[in-house]
């Protein structure tokens, strides 16, 4: 609950954007960037850490959004899917992901691109098993994720573009 | 000029681009001025009677908007096939989280207190839980029987054959409910004043059904309502007749406050615990047949558990009892189906409509009829598939050319089927066999497109297409993309009609202020129907330009252009629209049941390999096959993805997804007790498509593909359980539990 709390002062960058926010402590980071920042690309789906819809970077790290009290970002860096294509262009991912067919319905899409990304990050090759297990935090209804593994191993395959 | 086909080929999603960067606006995603969110209090019992609604201290219950039944300014009742359910219980209670009061406020927090803070008291009734108890008629809880519909297919006459059968062999099966499980909960706008009349924006498939639903809730004319679709995250069915009534909600709410904009968007465990979920269903069989493995007459008994109100439950049953046959040449067909009613929230479309259960239970009794005749399950049915010219258990010839067994080798090749099944017996059986059993089974089976039937002479769809000056076409249809592609198929069948460039098309968003009623967004009708319509709608244009004298037999884009650009200067809009019309020589008959019930059939071959620990009792799909011939594929990516979708839900619904229930309340209703199948679960699901061409199907000959996927996993993985562990399972989903009871009683 967050009703009757007093609001504090929070600093963080949101995809690069130094932000200065007056929030309630326990408002989850779900909450502040979809209805404070309006940066509405990370869903929610379950509210309760299992979906992966609400999946965004903090200081490089991938977290459940919904889980996250905002007040654990003052100072920190915070990526949303809004802070993954370039000025012009998509990311190698996203660009894959229209082409592999690794979206249908759209709303676990955000989630699932940060999660391939922080896969690639960490694995710039990954094998079969690594990509079904990076992925298996984020939850997809429509796909049956074989376009979104698809779409993994495409951008991967461009090599020397940035994921 | 020669612009390039579109179909065949894996163009570009039309919307595709803001998917993936998150610009794609869901209902939850917009804000109005003013905005209020609104909150549903519902029953804590199943069945009783309300005796008191109270509301506690410590609220400020004079800032909240507060409805009842006694607000509704229509008819209590939403609109669908009967008017038995209410918008807001009034005098009784016949489910679990049957909806009672409405609350709205600015601050969702304090919203979510007050929910909390309102006391309802019921008094009990006794209540049923099961279509057991139902049938039994322990209460009667609907109408003179518990009954919502029943049917009767007769073919032949099967009371006749049961003397002359070598063998007779009976089964009975049983499906557990599904939750639907889209990422999206269900959610809605609306704004609603008695001036201007009732808008809702929101998260569904039916735009026209919520239209239809909001007419009566409000007793207004159809042009004072307007609903619209936005971005949907993902339907399955769910979101074929829900919205219509938490649309009624919001709007009730919206009315009540004197017309702000209410917002509710359920979270996920009120959409668990509150909305459809698949028919729980039970089948039994009885088959008659030769000794050299002729099906000489079947008798089905197929039972669907429709929960508290008749919802959509009439039709589930009809497509299930219609399927429940399957792709067999029977002379003597008895089906007997019945969709009933218990004291759980009323069960809804999901994905296949009532067919994904009436299939898992012929596919896994035909396994146990190969048996007992001493055949294998493949030459079993090899020697009863249906061909062309033979007749469905409705009676229905089938006109097109079918090729069962054509589907049967091209997955057996795929998956080594036959050296597999040798393999995993000998295996199995060897002494000092590890703990892990393999095994591998198949599925035959068909899917029609479309309603059924009568159905879309009833629906006389209607789609139109409209161009610009700049030649741009907008295609102006009620179907919606909920993520199965709609948007990009559509522009493909119309820019290839009229040879143009696809990036010239695009959809309007369904909006009923904006576009015809093209029949809802369900039983795989949007490629074959309303694509058809689309077709023509386009080619509409071309034809009014060419009447016009505007534009030649051959053009390219830059005549095609300027022949809109003089026409609309000349003429104004230059728009065509085209309605549906039943292909010729198309017979039904309603009260036998008895006829053409679908325009074309999808028909399918699906093989799955599974490992059964016989320590832990985890079973894992470790490979799965999908063949199946559904005319022509209009964009290969998009349809492979409705399969593999379509199959992990199949696997999910056989292994993995378990409605708890507890006096008729789901309570696993989160999605960490409720497990649907992860990246990490799911085995390679592999695609292959045959195309035969159906003739009165748009952009060459497409059929429909959306359910056919769920229909045959659960069977297939059942049968080849039965392979790896020699038990032969009847029920689904088939948890560890089960298994290891299985396996403990045949140690």
């Amino acid at each position: 609950m967050t009703d009757g709390a007093v609001k504090v002062e929070l600093s963080c960058t949101v995809n690069g954007t130094s932000q200065t926010l007056r929030v309630h402590p326990l408002a989850r980071l779900l909450d502040v960037l979809r209805e404070d920042l309006r940066l509405t690309g990370t869903k929610e789906g379950c509210g309760e850490g299992e979906c992966g819809a609400c999946s965004v970077f903090v200081d490089g790290e991938l977290v459940n959004s919904c889980l996250v009290p905002v007040l654990q970002v003052a100072g920190a860096q915070v990526t949303t899917i809004e802070g993954v294509a370039g000025e012009a262009e998509l990311s190698a991912v996203q660009q894959a992901f229209i082409e592999c067919g690794g979206a249908q319905c759209g709303i676990c899409t955000p989630g699932m691109i940060l999660a391939a990304v922080n896969l690639l990050a960490h694995t710039p090759q990954p094998t079969d098993a690594d990509i079904r297990h990076g992925l298996a935090g984020n939850l997809c209804r429509c796909t049956g994720y074989m376009k979104i593994f698809a779409a993994v191993v495409r951008a991967c395959e461009r090599a020397g573009v940035k994921a | 000029m020669q612009t390039e086909e579109t179909v065949g080929k894996p163009v570009p999603r039309k919307e595709g681009r803001s998917k993936v960067t998150g610009a794609a606006r869901y209902v939850d995603d917009l804000s109005m001025p003013g905005m209020l969110h609104g909150a549903t209090v519902r029953s804590p019992v199943a069945r009783g009677r309300i005796r008191s609604v109270t509301f506690d201290d410590g609220i400020p219950w004079d800032e909240f908007v507060v409805v009842t039944a006694k607000d509704i300014p229509g008819e209590n009742a939403v609109a669908l096939i009967l008017l038995d359910q209410p918008y807001l219980a009034d005098d009784f209670v016949n489910h679990a989280e049957e909806p009672i009061l409405l609350l709205a406020h600015e601050d969702k927090h304090l919203l979510e207190r007050a929910r909390r803070a309102v006391r309802i008291e019921i008094e009990p009734l006794p209540a049923i839980f099961t279509l057991e108890d139902s049938l039994a008629q322990t209460e009667i809880i609907w109408g003179e029987d518990n009954v919502f519909k029943s049917y009767l297919v007769d073919k032949g006459n099967v009371d006749e054959v049961w003397p002359q059968a070598d063998l007779i062999v009976e089964g009975e099966y049983s499906t557990g409910a599904q939750e639907q499980l889209y990422i999206e909960t269900n959610g809605v706008i609306a704004v609603a004043n008695p001036a201007e009349g009732v808008t809702v924006w929101g998260s569904m498939q039916c735009p026209y059904y919520v239209h239809k639903a909001l007419l009566k809730l409000f007793a207004l004319p159809p042009e004072l309502v307007r609903v619209v679709q936005c971005e949907t995250g993902g339907g399955f069915g769910g979101k074929e007749e829900y919205p219509s009534m938490i649309g009624g909600h919001a709007a009730l709410l919206s009315l009540k406050s004197g017309g702000r904009p209410v917002k509710i968007i359920y979270d996920r465990a009120e959409d668990m615990a509150a909305t459809t979920k698949r028919h729980p269903s039970r089948t039994h069989h009885r088959t008659a047949v030769t000794r050299d493995g002729r099906l000489l007459g079947m008798e089905i008994e197929f039972v669907v558990d429709g929960g508290a109100y008749a919802t959509l439950s009439a039709v589930v049953l009809s497509r299930g009892t219609i399927h429940a046959a399957g792709p067999y040449n029977c002379p003597n067909v008895r089906i007997r189906s019945r969709a009933v009613a218990t004291n759980v929230p009323p069960h809804g479309a999901f994905r296949g409509f009532g067919a994904p259960q009436s299939i898992f239970a012929l596919e896994r009794h035909l396994d146990k009829v190969a048996q007992a005749v001493g055949l294998s399950p493949e030459e079993f049915r090899q020697r009863n598939f249906i061909r062309e010219g033979e007749t469905t258990a409705t009676g229905q010839v089938i006109r097109e050319p079918v090729d069962m067994a054509g589907l049967v080798a091209r997955a057996f090749e795929l998956t080594d089927y036959q050296a597999k099944r040798e393999r995993f017996a000998c295996e199995n059986r060897e002494a000092g066999a590890g703990r892990v059993k393999r095994g591998i089974g198949f599925a035959s089976f068909m899917h029609g497109a479309g309603f059924t039937g009568s159905g879309e002479d009833y629906l006389k769809s209607v789609v139109g297409a409209e161009a610009d000056r700049e030649g741009r076409v907008r295609i102006l249809a009620a179907s919606t993309e909920i993520g199965q592609g709609t948007y990009t198929i559509f522009a493909q069948i119309a820019s290839d009609a009229l040879k143009l460039d696809y990036d010239l098309f695009e959809m309007a968003q369904p909006d009923t202020g904006n576009v015809p009623d093209s029949g809802p967004t369900v039983a795989s009708r949007t490629c074959m129907i309303v694509g058809k319509l689309v077709e023509s709608a386009a080619l509409g244009l071309r034809q009014t330009l060419q009447t016009a004298g505007l534009l030649a037999d051959e053009y390219n884009v830059a005549e095609w252009r300027e022949a809109c650009q003089r026409y609309i200067e000349q003429y104004g809009a230059l728009k065509s629209f085209s309605q549906y019309k039943p292909p010729p020589g198309v017979r039904w008959d309603d009260e036998k049941y008895e006829g053409d019930a679908y325009g074309a059939y999808a028909w399918a071959v699906y093989v799955a390999e599974v490992s059964v620990d016989t320590l832990t009792y985890e079973t894992r799909v470790e490979d799965f096959v999908a063949v199946q011939e559904v005319g022509k594929v209009v964009h290969p990516v998009l349809a492979a993805g409705q399969i593999e979708g379509g199959v992990a839900q199949a696997i999910g619904f056989t292994l993995y997804e378990n409605v708890v229930w507890r006096d008729g309340r789901m309570v696993n209703n989160g999605m960490t007790n409720y497990v649907i199948p992860t990246s990490a679960d799911l085995p390679s699901i592999r695609v292959h498509f045959e195309e035969q061409p159906y003739q009165h199907g748009p952009a060459g000959g497409a059929k429909g593909i959306g359910e056919l996927p769920m229909d045959g996993g659960a069977p297939a993985i059942l049968n080849a359980i039965e392979h790896a562990t020699g038990i032969s399972f009847t029920h689904v989903p088939l948890m560890p539990e089960a298994l290891m009871r299985g396996l403990s009683e045949n140690a």
